[in-house]
């Protein structure tokens, strides 16, 4: 032990500079989103593929209670179809036109790390550039919106959870159409802040907070969440109104990511709005 | 410890403040972006104590890092530069020179000691920064170019500051 000791103490600036060293890697790999990215793919056979092992052997465990998430969207989905049938029978005019692309594509990806306990989390999935994502698409589960898409690689993406308070989304509250802008609290992983809803808008508890649409990112009324409660800040015109959030970020497995593939139309258009 | 504690505490303030409110805005085509606050580690005396310099650098580099949101970039840079600066001591200049206590700067080892000295140490560092920064080797050339280019730039900068200075 002693000679440890006089080891280390004899070869301190070595030691020294090892540590400092090791130091600011730690740093640039855990701090910069690109570096972690990019660090994150380049030793994707052995950081990833164990992450992934992982998650494929506790994927067994949450069998049940996936299965159950996946029949009940079934339900809500084959309920929405029969109305659209329905709708369809009743005013055969309506009939979607079927020249048209979708304006939205989804994907499916699965969970490989996330955070709930940061400032700033941010959410990688195990889809990348190899299957058509890029920066700037959607997330969201069976349960509502997740995030969004900023960094791409080969075989991984990752993205701001909404639980960062980066991530600024447009919503609106359904009773009334009012839209503001929804923004993590930074406090509790299923809570959120709706801003910008004026003061003689009625607003209850339990009302239903959806996306707006206007975002080009996200389709119009996917779900985010439900008013728990709301207040009134003094000195502001604005109320102070607490969301909770639908989708559970603890337990976060299946993601969707959505694809608008009019955005790059819609951008440009609006950036003549712009130039002018 | 130092002879002139005083100033070589004005002088870091003042070259980090250089660095990050007027160089770091300055971004030619991309690809220049001259770093000269490693101008620090560069003066200080011969005969700092190793820990002391490793310290030094660190905070230096952790300064620039906090003020430009690149954590561990520059910190890594600075650290390796300080590890590395008793070798390049060495091979540019006498052991008189340096057991001498002398603080390396342009009136003391010469111009072309310093001007060797200088470019080694810009080198060196700059290599570090840019490819931390790009972090792989996937562009290559570029980075190999923003290297080249910038270091030149910085090298260029710091000689003209010796120059003003000691000329007075």
């Amino acid at each position: 032990m002693r000679s440890l000791f006089r080891f280390l103490l004899r070869n301190y600036f070595l030691m020294m500079f090892l540590i400092l060293e090791a130091i600011s890697l730690v740093l640039i790999v855990s701090l910069n989103d690109y570096q972690r990215v990019t660090f994150f793919n380049s030793s994707n056979n052995f950081a990833g593929t164990i992450y992934e092992r992982f998650s494929n052997l506790d994927d067994y465990f949450s069998l049940g209670r996936t299965n159950a998430r996946l029949a009940a969207e079934n339900a809500s989905l084959r309920k929405q179809l029969q109305m659209r049938i329905m709708n369809q029978e009743n005013y055969p005019i309506n009939r979607p036109d079927t020249v048209e692309a979708p304006a939205y594509i989804f994907t499916s990806a699965k969970v490989i790390s996330n955070s709930v306990n940061k400032q700033f989390n941010y959410i990688t999935i195990n889809k990348g550039s190899r299957h058509g994502i890029k920066p700037d698409m959607g997330i969201i589960n069976a349960d509502g919106v997740v995030g969004v898409i900023t960094n791409v690689s080969q075989n991984y993406s990752t993205g701001l959870s909404l639980l960062n308070k980066r991530l600024l989304i447009p919503a609106k509250i359904t009773t009334n159409n009012y839209f503001g802008s929804l923004v993590w609290d930074g406090e509790h992983f299923n809570t959120a802040d709706l801003k910008e809803i004026p003061f003689h808008v009625i607003v209850n508890v339990g009302d239903t907070v959806v996306t707006s649409g206007y975002s080009n990112i996200f389709p119009d009324g996917m779900m985010i969440g439900i008013i728990k409660k709301f207040g009134v800040v003094s000195g502001t015109n604005f109320y102070d109104i607490k969301v909770e959030l639908s989708t559970n970020f603890k337990t976060l497995k299946y993601v969707e990511v959505v694809q608008n593939t009019k955005r790059a139309e819609l951008i440009k258009l609006e950036s003549n709005n712009i130039t002018e | 410890m130092i002879k002139g504690f005083g100033k070589y505490v004005i002088m870091f303030i003042v070259l980090v403040l250089v660095q990050v409110l007027i160089l770091n805005n300055i971004q030619l085509s991309g690809l220049i972006n001259p770093y000269i606050y490693i101008l620090f580690i560069l003066l200080l005396p011969f005969t700092i104590p190793g820990y002391f310099l490793l310290g030094i650098s660190f905070l230096l580099g952790i300064s620039i890092d906090i003020f430009s949101n690149t954590p561990g970039i520059h910190s890594g840079a600075t650290v390796l530069l300080g590890f590395l600066r008793p070798g390049i001591a060495q091979l540019i200049s006498s052991r008189e020179i340096i057991e001498k206590g002398n603080t390396p700067n342009l009136t003391q080892l010469g111009f072309a000691s310093f001007l060797k000295y200088v470019v080694i140490s810009v080198l060196i560092h700059h290599l570090f920064l840019f490819f931390a920064e790009t972090f792989s080797f996937g562009d290559f050339l570029e980075t190999l170019l923003r290297w080249i280019l910038s270091s030149i730039f910085s090298i260029v900068i710091i000689l003209a500051s010796q120059f003003i200075i000691f000329k007075n």
